[in-house]
């Protein structure tokens, strides 16, 4: 059998900043308080760090360690998976402590997802920006000189032909903005908390880059999150309920850096990872008691649900109609609000949310006797990182 | 007159290496041209050392034909890209070459609106630096 039943890893940790549009702190200050957030939570203190993984831009491994005081650095990498390395990180993470590499590893990623964007006076701009570099010679000589420079674009040539060969709804992706704004309302750290909306608002929302409105595009946010992962043995000793990591994967599509040339667009990176990591910790998608699913644009929610295998290809749409994935449902999705309705914070929220019903204290928001769930992360062109965590016994 | 709208300091790519002479095959022959296996056949884009199904390094660029059929595609209703906020909303495809591969380009003689999957167009090449054309793609009303 694999090395996670014979010494499991845990989070031990969550710490995460205000989420707002408007930071006057560089994201490395934000990912500071994140992390001596994470660290108090996880019962340690500085000196216990002796593992770092930094987020692919904005800081470095050394950058964090200097201002943290983390003076014996025995492991680190950095993921190139975009959105998805913070969740693949955590899995790294949790290898790295049953190899022995490590013993409490600091994940942190923060960014001024909005400030970075509008810059004003007086306000610092990192000197380093995310780095791309993974599928950056592809976007730059194939699709800029087209108009197409967003995310949203390159993503909604999956969306599109998704859309039109299994008749995907309208509805359906309002569907998934809606519930995860209605959860938001439970979370005091959610931008979009005291902001809710309705189907109508949703449909009325304006075109950005079809398939996709407005509202089916995430938050621009200033905002940090940190996780500290130790083994489960280490972590029963902590303040808090550990959180067992179940089993971690990843997965590329082929080829990665470039979205339009797939034989088939729909086999994401977490297509393969998903079956590896439910396999890793013998369990199935039923299992799962909730579901925080990497949504930076809605429409990746759906290809994820097929990619999870909670449902078949083309039938995403019909599953999130009629409340399944809302609190109560079948399966509820993004009990915090996501990154559609709390703010993008890479996936990473995701994980502290995960947290926080395994631990049985995400309040308005709790699943009833939550025990599994899975954390999924979306990155660069459809890389893949999937997370089981369970209550631990 | 062009035949192509006009975009004001749109971006023209600065490539190196194959995607240089990607764009310079197209720009010098007024065709287009792919990288094709010389060991087993397989048609490839964007340009690689190797082919990926036989890991051959033995490659040369063969044309088209040009003909290909729409695979997906976006409507941009932003100004993403200053160059193009004259002509909101602008299509951006995906067209699936006859020949297998699959490239990025933009759409002239239709209108967004009227976008179908599988419809069958024709490329178009606009030179837009000495060794660089880009491509358009028109219906053919087949």
């Amino acid at each position: 059998m694999s090395t996670f039943s014979a010494r499991p890893a845990a989070i031990a940790g969550v710490g995460e900043t205000d989420y707002v549009r408007g930071s006057d702190r560089l994201p490395v200050q934000l990912m500071l308080e994140a992390a001596d957030a994470a660290i108090a939570d996880a019962g340690l203190t500085v000196a216990d760090i002796d593992g770092i993984v930094p987020p692919p831009g904005y800081t470095t491994v050394e950058e964090l360690a200097a201002n943290l005081g983390v003076t014996t650095v025995n492991w680190s990498v950095t993921v190139h998976m975009g959105g998805a390395s913070g969740i693949a990180a955590i899995g790294d993470a949790a290898a790295a402590i049953q190899a022995g590499l490590a013993r409490n590893v600091l994940v942190v990623v923060g960014w001024n997802g909005y400030s970075a964007f509008r810059p004003r006076p007086g306000v610092p701009v990192p000197r380093r920006g995310l780095d791309a570099n993974a599928v950056g010679d592809v976007v730059l000589d194939y699709y800029l000189p087209y108009g197409a420079r967003s995310a949203a674009q390159f993503y909604a040539f999956i969306a599109m032909r998704h859309k039109l060969l299994f008749g995907t709804r309208d509805t359906d992706t309002g569907e998934i903005a809606v519930t995860f704004r209605r959860h938001a309302q439970h979370n005091e750290r959610a931008l979009m908390r005291g902001r809710p909306m309705t189907m109508e608002d949703y449909l009325a929302s304006p075109w950005v880059t079809e398939p996709f409105r407005l509202f089916d595009c995430c938050l621009e946010t200033d905002c940090a999150v940190a996780v500290i992962v130790t083994s489960l043995d280490a972590a029963r000793d902590g303040p808090a309920a550990p959180v067992a990591i179940l089993a971690a994967a990843e997965g590329h599509p082929h080829p990665a850096d470039d979205i339009v040339n797939r034989r088939d667009p729909f086999r994401i990176g977490l297509t393969d990872a998903a079956p590896r990591a439910f396999g890793r910790a013998g369990l199935a998608v039923d299992d799962l008691d909730f579901a925080e699913i990497y949504d930076c644009f809605t429409y990746v929610v759906l290809l994820q649900l097929e990619a999870l295998g909670v449902c078949g290809r083309g039938e995403s749409g019909a599953f999130v109609r009629d409340g399944a994935i809302g609190l109560g449902g079948k399966l509820p999705l993004n009990t915090h609000g996501g990154l559609l309705s709390q703010g993008h914070m890479w996936g990473m929220n995701h994980v502290v949310e995960a947290t926080r019903q395994l631990r049985g204290a995400a309040g308005e928001a709790q699943v009833e006797g939550a025990e599994i769930g899975a954390v999924t992360g979306w990155g660069d062109f459809g890389d893949g990182s999937i997370l089981l965590l369970g209550r631990d016994r | 007159m062009s035949a192509f709208p006009e975009r004001p300091g749109r971006l023209v790519p600065t490539p190196v290496g194959l995607n240089a002479g990607f764009y310079e095959r197209a720009a010098t022959t007024g065709r287009l041209h792919f990288q094709r296996c010389d060991e087993c056949g397989v048609w490839r884009h964007p340009p690689r050392f190797r082919c990926a199904a036989c890991s051959s390094d033995s490659w040369s660029w063969s044309p088209v034909s040009g003909r290909g059929r729409v695979f997906s595609w976006t409507v941009t209703h932003r100004p993403v890209d200053p160059a193009f906020a004259a002509e909101l909303p602008y299509a951006v495809l995906v067209v699936e070459m006859e020949e297998g591969v699959r490239m990025v380009g933009n759409l002239i003689g239709l209108a967004p609106s009227e976008l179908q999957l599988d419809l069958a167009v024709m490329a178009e090449l606009e030179t837009v630096a000495e060794a660089v054309a880009l491509v358009h793609f028109r219906p053919t009303g087949e």
